[in-house]
């Protein structure tokens, strides 16, 4: 039984999607249910996953591996380790939030835009789950379909543009690592120059072969330009300066569901697949990157410090809310990527921390962000003013997803924030200490922010505008909870994947 | 096996006899049936495909597929490989001749020409399929070509159908001419004909120094032209989007399918069998030249198609384009890069065929073969959107759809030999490729039409349709496929 409920996780959506699809188009309530139900039998599995995994073991748990297509040793192999039980979790918090998020905003093709939700939900939890190089791929990659559409269609003035710019960059970035998954299967049962055994495609096996004396995988030319290969499919996700141009476009045109999606988790995917595949599969890769020696020895925690100064100030200079927000998860990405540049525990635990606060706290932002545009119909930051006396009650959670993402100590943020720093700073103390300018400027816009639109006196226009409604303040309510939580308690997180990063550092550290 | 004699080879060969037999009687029939009937003739060309797909299977029986059998004194072969392409052919003409009967652009009357033909045409590229003689070869291409010619310029009152036929001939007969010279160059220099014996009578000439190693490559260079100009690679593409906008689009659909599995089909065997030794490669690399070919034959196919308004036009630049990608797996005759394109042609049968046949259906309600016909499609025609969304997905490369499994086969093939410089111009040509296809997805999704009202399709043509659209989505998930494909091998 507990062989299948991870598989039932990721393809009870689909089924979702089937039935969806079957009922008539005008029974509008009805889907919305059935959808919501779909999205929230995962999250029953996740937690339940969640509470029974074993914390102890960094053994890969609930695997299943059957063979797929047997004459190129593909299995339909998936399994999870604290990683990525801690991002499932996310995934299935998210998705009835997201649905609960689309109840009226909705106006046309509510049917295709719950079918294609769900379909969506089955390619990241997939993804989470999967353990084999070739599945994982093609988990990555159904979920670009589904965004093409939601944001082509459903988003707003600028849809069609944001929606090819999204799929151009995605797939220019997955074909880069489609070569290196093909280079890696190619070489997988070459040692010495000899063939040996058969190819794979599992990774924990590619994981294990690479360590191998004298085995293609770990030779370390090959690991370096693989380790390009992927890291490009997967920055291009997460972004990663220079390849983040497509967010801003993507996030402000999206609807508000799908935005909290792709900060919420798309951009986990990119973090998740390189802590998965670079540095477990190619620690010699890492190394040349990360060492400390020389620019290239940096490169990879320059390209934090980039993202996590670039972004801030991008946020900064910007007037719309939501292309504010979506800059500041430029920012706080590169907090990630920072403490995973450090390749110690502190770092690497401090990087997945990072990611699930972020998927949190991020998806909070973009909702409270709906919320005002779903009334005022626009999110020009110096168009408010005043509105904590109009809506105090949004007034108060918007505050406190404020303080949670800009790093306030209690907050959930500040603790993955903090130990990506304190990891990083043992191996680049220059450009840990630089970094901290994010900080401050994380601190200056948000602030800034809050001011402009709450406080201050009433726009006259505004004086009308409803209050936070309960369906909304219900999809807030267990992100805001677990902000709180996360921030006073952050062991409950921590604890589910020490084990399993304490595994990875010893891979990468060689 | 000793090559059999004309009479024994009789017993072999019934799936091309029972094509003859039909051709014959299609025409006879056609005078019996009045005009407002002629559908009749079109269902007796499906039962005389539906016969020769019986007798292939009935032969295929008779014998051990894993020994090829030489018929008419080693003129032409049956073996696996032969078999598959025929099955190949055949589904392809039963479609195209299902498309035929939604088709409203052609002439009742000329209806039985048109079947007749449709099958004669069959009968040349099964022949091209098991051709094992230059001389075979060279007269089951005229075959093809000239039956071709006719079906491209059968819209007797459309001038642009005219012009592809007139375009097609005059391409045509320029690349014949210059693939016969090719191969009496080769005659000449190898003594023999058979393409079996070529490699050990060219790699003898070879070390004996009577013949140059240019010479030979010469004569490859000419032969490719006529190869070339069938599976419409580059420079010999040039006929390939007039005659595909020109055409009725059932014979578009056939010519970039049909026509061009027949042109691999006699490519591979051509190289496979007769240039594949050791020796040969080393002192003539003309795998180097088919990669350079397959690279620009697929970046000139998405770059000219990227600025089409025409659907069928730029559904003809993109049949070039997967050209060269099927090319990547013959750059080098491994047995996977011949697994691979025998994988990619079944899933680019069932793709690209609906990707016309949802053209065929637009252009029958809508009038319009341009990008703005399709506008409002997914509001006008919900489940023909749908279906062409997945065929375009599946011709970009996207999983889950099968042409991803496909052109991920033909990339593991050529990295398989260290060719990584062509796996990245290929992979950055899907995302060129992703751009113009979005185009027309984009007009079905994200624009919506003037008009708006709901095209009504019949429920045969739901079903014709789903013949497509389920092979497209279940073909990767399939372990048989991929065994399939790996089962056919040349010597």
């Amino acid at each position: 039984m507990d062989q299948i409920l991870l598989s039932l996780m990721i393809f009870v959506p689909l089924l979702g999607m089937v039935v969806v699809f079957l009922l008539p188009n005008d029974r509008e309530e009805l889907i919305k249910r059935v959808a919501l139900a779909f999205t929230l039998i995962p999250l029953v599995l996740a937690v339940y996953l969640f509470i029974d995994y074993n914390k102890s073991s960094a053994e890969t748990q609930y695997f299943v591996s059957v063979p797929w297509i047997d004459t190129f040793h593909i299995n339909y192999h998936v399994g999870i380790d604290g990683l990525s039980i801690t991002l499932l979790l996310l995934t299935a918090l998210l998705g009835p939030i997201c649905v609960l998020a689309s109840w009226r905003n909705i106006e046309k093709g509510l049917k295709a835009y719950m079918a294609l939700f769900l379909l969506l939900e089955t390619g990241m939890l997939g993804f989470f789950a999967s353990l084999d190089l070739f599945l994982f791929f093609v988990f990555f990659e159904l979920t670009l379909l589904p965004m093409y559409f939601l944001i082509g269609v459903w988003g707003g003035p600028r849809r069609e543009y944001a929606a090819i710019k999204f799929f151009l960059y995605t797939l220019f970035g997955s074909v880069l690592m489609l070569v290196a998954i093909i280079a890696v299967y190619l070489n997988s049962n070459i040692v010495n120059g000899v063939v040996e055994g058969v190819r794979t495609f599992d990774i924990p096996e590619l994981i294990q072969r690479a360590t191998v004396e004298g085995h293609a995988l770990g030779d370390s030319g090959f690991q370096k330009w693989v380790f390009l290969g992927f890291f490009i499919g997967f920055a291009v996700k997460v972004p990663i300066f220079p390849f983040h141009t497509w967010l801003p476009d993507a996030h402000v045109e999206a609807p508000t569901a799908i935005s909290v999606i792709l900060a919420g988790v798309l951009l986990k995917m990119g973090t998740y697949g390189f802590v998965r595949i670079n540095m477990a599969m190619f620690p010699e890769g890492l190394d040349f990157f990360t060492n400390g020696i020389g620019f290239w020895g940096h490169s990879l925690a320059l390209l934090g410090f980039i993202n996590i100064v670039y972004g801030s100030f991008c946020a900064l200079a910007q007037t719309d809310f939501k292309k504010l927000v979506a800059y500041s998860s430029i920012g706080h990405m590169g907090f990630v990527i920072l403490g995973l540049a450090a390749r110690n525990a502190e770092g690497i635990n401090g990087a997945v921390l990072q990611m699930f606060n972020h998927g949190v706290i991020s998806a909070m932002l973009f909702l409270l962000v709906g919320v005002l545009y779903d009334r005022a119909h626009h999110r020009e930051i110096n168009g408010f003013g005043g509105l904590g006396n109009r809506m105090p009650i949004y007034t108060g959670i918007t505050t406190l997803a404020f303080m949670a993402s800009l790093g306030l100590p209690g907050l959930s943020g500040f603790i993955g924030e903090a130990l990506s720093l304190f990891g990083a700073f043992q191996e680049f103390p220059l450009l840990t200490i630089l970094s901290t300018i994010g900080i401050v400027v994380g601190a200056a816009y948000f602030l800034w922010t809050l001011q402009r639109v709450f406080l201050g006196t009433l726009n006259p226009k505004y004086e009308e505008l409803p209050e936070i409604n309960r369906r909304e303040i219900l999809t807030l309510v267990p992100l805001g909870i677990l902000t709180i939580v996360l921030g006073i308690w952050p062991n409950i997180a921590i604890d589910m994947f020490s084990e399993s990063v304490t595994n990875l550092v010893k891979i990468v550290t060689i | 096996m000793d090559p059999l004699n004309n009479i024994k080879s009789l017993a072999y060969i019934s799936p091309e006899i029972v094509l003859v037999v039909f051709a014959a009687a299609v025409i006879i029939f056609d005078l019996f049936v009045k005009d407002n009937e002629s559908d009749w003739v079109a269902y007796l060309s499906l039962i005389g495909i539906g016969c020769s797909l019986i007798a292939i299977f009935i032969t295929n029986s008779l014998v051990d597929i894993n020994k090829p059998i030489a018929l008419f004194f080693g003129m032409v072969r049956l073996d696996g490989f032969a078999v598959f392409f025929k099955v190949l052919l055949l589904l392809a003409t039963a479609a195209t001749i299902l498309f035929s009967l939604r088709s409203e652009e052609l002439d009742a009357r000329l209806k039985g020409e048109y079947h007749a033909l449709l099958l004669a045409v069959t009968f040349g590229m099964f022949l091209m399929a098991s051709s094992t003689n230059l001389l075979m070869i060279f007269i089951s291409l005229e075959t093809v070509s000239l039956t071709s010619y006719i079906l491209a310029g059968f819209l007797t009152h459309s001038p642009r159908s005219s012009e592809a036929a007139f375009k097609y001939i005059t391409y045509g007969a320029v690349a014949s001419g210059t693939m016969l010279f090719g191969l009496s160059l080769l005659f000449g220099m190898a003594g023999t004909g058979d393409i079996t014996q070529i490699s050990s009578q060219i790699a003898t000439v070879l070390e004996s120094g009577d013949v140059s190693a240019l010479g030979v490559l010469i004569a490859i260079t000419f032969i490719l032209a006529g190869i070339g100009y069938k599976i419409a690679s580059v420079p010999f593409h040039m006929w390939s989007p007039d005659v595909y906008e020109g055409a009725p689009i059932p014979i578009t659909a056939f010519l970039s399918v049909a026509s061009k599995a027949a042109g691999f089909a006699l490519f591979l065997r051509f190289f496979y069998t007769g240039f594949n030794t050791p020796e040969i490669i080393q002192s003539i690399d003309w795998r180097l030249l088919l990669a350079i070919v397959s690279a620009l034959t697929m970046t000139v196919g998405n770059l000219a198609a990227l600025p089409q308004r025409n659907v069928k036009r730029l559904l003809a630049y993109s049949s070039i384009a997967h050209g060269g990608y099927l090319l990547m797996g013959a750059v080098l005759p491994t047995s996977e890069g011949l697994s691979a394109i025998i994988f990619y042609l079944i899933v680019y049968l069932f793709m690209n065929l609906g990707a016309f046949y949802v053209v065929v259906l637009i252009a029958n309600e809508s009038g319009s073969e341009m990008i703005e016909g399709y506008r409002g499609l997914s509001s006008r025609a919900p489940y023909v959107a749908g279906a062409m969304a997945i065929f375009l997905f599946s011709l970009t490369g996207i999983p889950p759809f099968a042409g991803f499994f496909g052109k991920w086969l033909l990339f593991n093939a050529v990295i398989s030999e260290d060719l990584y410089w062509l796996a990245f111009i290929g992979l950055l040509n899907s995302v060129v490729s992703l751009y113009y296809y979005a185009r027309i997805i984009k007009a079905m999704y994200l624009e919506s039409a003037e008009d708006t009202d709901i095209f009504s399709f019949s429920k045969s043509t739901f079903a014709l349709l789903g013949v497509f659209v389920v092979p497209t989505i279940l073909i990767g998930f399939l372990n048989i496929f991929y065994s399939l494909s790996k089962k056919i091998t040349l010597p």
